[in-house]
């Protein structure tokens, strides 16, 4: 049935449905509209490029990555790179190219951060979806999403100026931490992704049924068993996504640690009271500097860059399998 | 299965014999006195008052909104958990108001179970989900054991005996239901609530339901709510008909035997429902 038919049986006063019906003369149309299948196809088509444009570009940073990589391990070796324990690029004759002490750097740092994020996220998570009052919560979870909002060099001053002289220096001693450290700069990281952690869990665990709930209720729980032993089990898989999204901006995050963190690398094992460099905070070091391209420090970059980004990808298949194996379904 | 057909249902389904003089004769477990509940400002169950006997089942019937889930509810202080839900009256169990300050309805539950309209097994284990209620009620016992007695007395043991550690929520919806009967029974309960507990599964599960039911009342006493008049009819000692008054709130008209109540209503309402001339 085509629009003109539908006009008439319109104006007619009838119901297009019992006019097509009613009308054995008209042959039974089903036949496509030829205008409507081509804009279908075209919409098809500009959604399809939205979608190729990140993938585009997730191929291009790849590439640039790797190329520039590649040829950083023509002057350096990947042994050298991967297994060195000194990480001195400026030793003018004879530099250091030991990532090592980066990685622990970086992740010494996302530890901290996922120490105080996870906790404490999950745990406000728990009570905005299953103990706060309702109004509570809408006031809450705004102001919650709001702090995932503030500039990431804004939490950076505040561990600067806030976190190390006024609670680490005044808690452990002065002449023991130093200006630049690594624990300031984790525990704003820490509350940087606190909001992510908490906002993410919380959704997955208001997304399980109230079904469940009442069972857990109705067999003489108490709110707190239901929380912990029906609803966090069931949103688990929800929960874990949360704590890898944050653990990988954690892994990521470059601004606090520049600022707060220092711009000296540390030993293997770096002592969170003094400062360290972090993968990100030595890629905004050398960009910021002086460096010629094409040059070997220049390339390290590179080879930094790609071997975060191979710690992000191994977190999220890692985290990936792991929810596969521990999620509850519950429909 | 048929659901509310007409006609007169007393035909189609005959109740149990030689129920009545028995459980009027049994002590009442539970009392309901005077009860209202308000959801904010609607006033939705109006002077309800009605006695179970112990060892007995009861049926509480009738048209969908007149708050006959609302009074279930309100028996192990499920209408807690519903904000602005306000209840009023007393409802005695053991003589004790589970609605007196001092009483906690966590307490309440652990003795008044309660099955629910749709399945709702926890996404665990078979066995887990019968253990699950048992832990956080401190049981020590043998858990191999608690599993077996529970699932044998909700007729589900030889069906899930060879995959305990699979997923509840793999089995049918019939085994689901009988799932959670288990993991109610499994807390050894006194008072079993049951909403609906046959509204969505088919004919043979519900028959299997009602066997159940029937097994189960020995040991326990049963308040079941129900669509279904034949179902009232077939499983239940005493009946309860609930209707909506003038107000649109959710009034009692009339606690009998089934058998009594189904064959010689003492209310011209009652009988307009049950013969399907109710509209």
């Amino acid at each position: 049935m085509n629009q003109s038919a539908i006009d008439q049986a319109a104006a007619a006063g009838v119901s297009p449905l019992t006019a097509t019906g009613a009308s054995v003369s008209r042959p039974f149309d089903l036949s496509s509209s030829r205008s409507r299948n081509v804009s279908e196809r075209i919409i098809g088509l500009l959604l399809g490029a939205c979608g190729l444009v990140s993938l585009l570009t997730t191929v291009g940073i790849i590439s640039v990555l790797f190329f520039q990589t590649v040829e950083f391990f023509r002057s350096v070796s990947v042994f050298d790179f991967y297994l060195g324990t000194e990480w001195l690029p400026n030793r003018g004759s004879d530099p250091l190219y030991g990532v090592l002490p980066l990685i622990t750097g970086t992740l010494t740092i996302s530890v901290i951060a996922m120490l105080i994020s996870i906790p404490m996220g999950l745990l406000s998570a728990i009570y905005l979806s299953e103990y706060a009052p309702s109004r509570v919560r809408s006031v809450l979870k705004p102001v919650l999403e709001l702090l995932a909002g503030i500039p990431t060099v804004v939490y950076g001053f505040f561990a600067l100026t806030f976190i190390t002289p006024n609670l680490l220096q005044a808690l452990v001693g002065k002449d023991r931490v130093g200006a630049f450290n690594a624990l300031s700069a984790g525990i704003a990281v820490g509350i940087m992704i606190l909001p992510m952690v908490a906002s993410l869990s919380e959704d997955s665990m208001r997304a399980v049924p109230r079904s469940l709930r009442e069972g857990g209720y109705a067999m003489g729980a108490t709110k707190l068993e239901v929380s912990t032993r029906v609803v966090l089990p069931a949103a688990l898989s929800g929960i874990f996504a949360s704590f890898i999204l944050a653990i990988s901006r954690a892994v990521g995050e470059t601004m606090i640690i520049v600022v707060a963190a220092g711009s000296r690398p540390a030993d293997l094992i770096p002592n969170p009271l003094q400062q360290l460099q972090a993968m990100t905070a030595y890629i905004v070091q050398v960009f910021s500097g002086d460096v010629s391209r094409g040059s070997v420090r220049y390339q390290s970059l590179f080879a930094v860059g790609s071997t975060l980004f191979l710690m992000t990808l191994l977190l999220n298949i890692v985290s990936q399998r792991l929810v596969a194996r521990f999620r509850e379904e519950y429909q | 299965m048929a659901t509310q057909t007409a006609g007169p249902v007393h035909v189609a389904a005959p109740t149990r014999s030689a129920r009545p003089t028995e459980f009027t004769q049994s002590e009442p477990i539970v009392q309901v006195r005077d009860l209202n509940v308000h959801y904010g400002a609607f006033h939705a169950v109006a002077g309800v008052s009605f006695d179970v006997p112990k060892n007995s089942i009861t049926a509480l019937i009738g048209p969908s909104g007149c708050g006959k889930s609302t009074v279930l509810r309100s028996i192990n202080r499920m209408n807690d958990l519903i904000p602005n839900c306000r209840v009023d009256g007393q409802i005695l169990y053991h003589q004790v108001d589970v609605n007196a300050r001092k009483v906690d309805p966590v307490e309440v539950r652990r003795r008044v179970g309660m099955v629910f309209q749709k399945p709702n097994p926890f996404p665990k284990s078979i066995r887990d989900n019968i253990l699950w209620g048992a832990k956080i009620n401190g049981f020590k016992g043998n858990a191999d054991e608690l599993v077996e007695r529970s699932l044998r007395q909700a007729a589900l043991w030889d069906e899930v005996k060879d995959k305990l550690k699979e997923n509840g929520l793999a089995l049918s919806g019939g085994q689901q239901q009988r799932l959670c009967i288990a993991r109610t029974i499994a807390i050894n309960p006194d008072v079993i609530l049951m909403d609906e507990p046959a509204s969505a599964l088919d004919p043979i599960s519900t028959l299997k339901i009602e066997d159940l039911m029937r097994e189960l009342e020995r040991q326990y006493t049963i308040i079941i709510v129900t669509h279904n008049m034949q179902q009232a009819a077939r499983v239940s000692d005493q009946t309860v008909f609930f209707s909506l008054n003038e107000k649109r709130q959710g009034v009692l008209i009339e606690a009998s035997p089934t058998a009594e109540l189904f064959t010689h209503p003492r209310d011209q309402r009652t009988e307009d429902y049950i013969t399907g001339r109710f509209g």
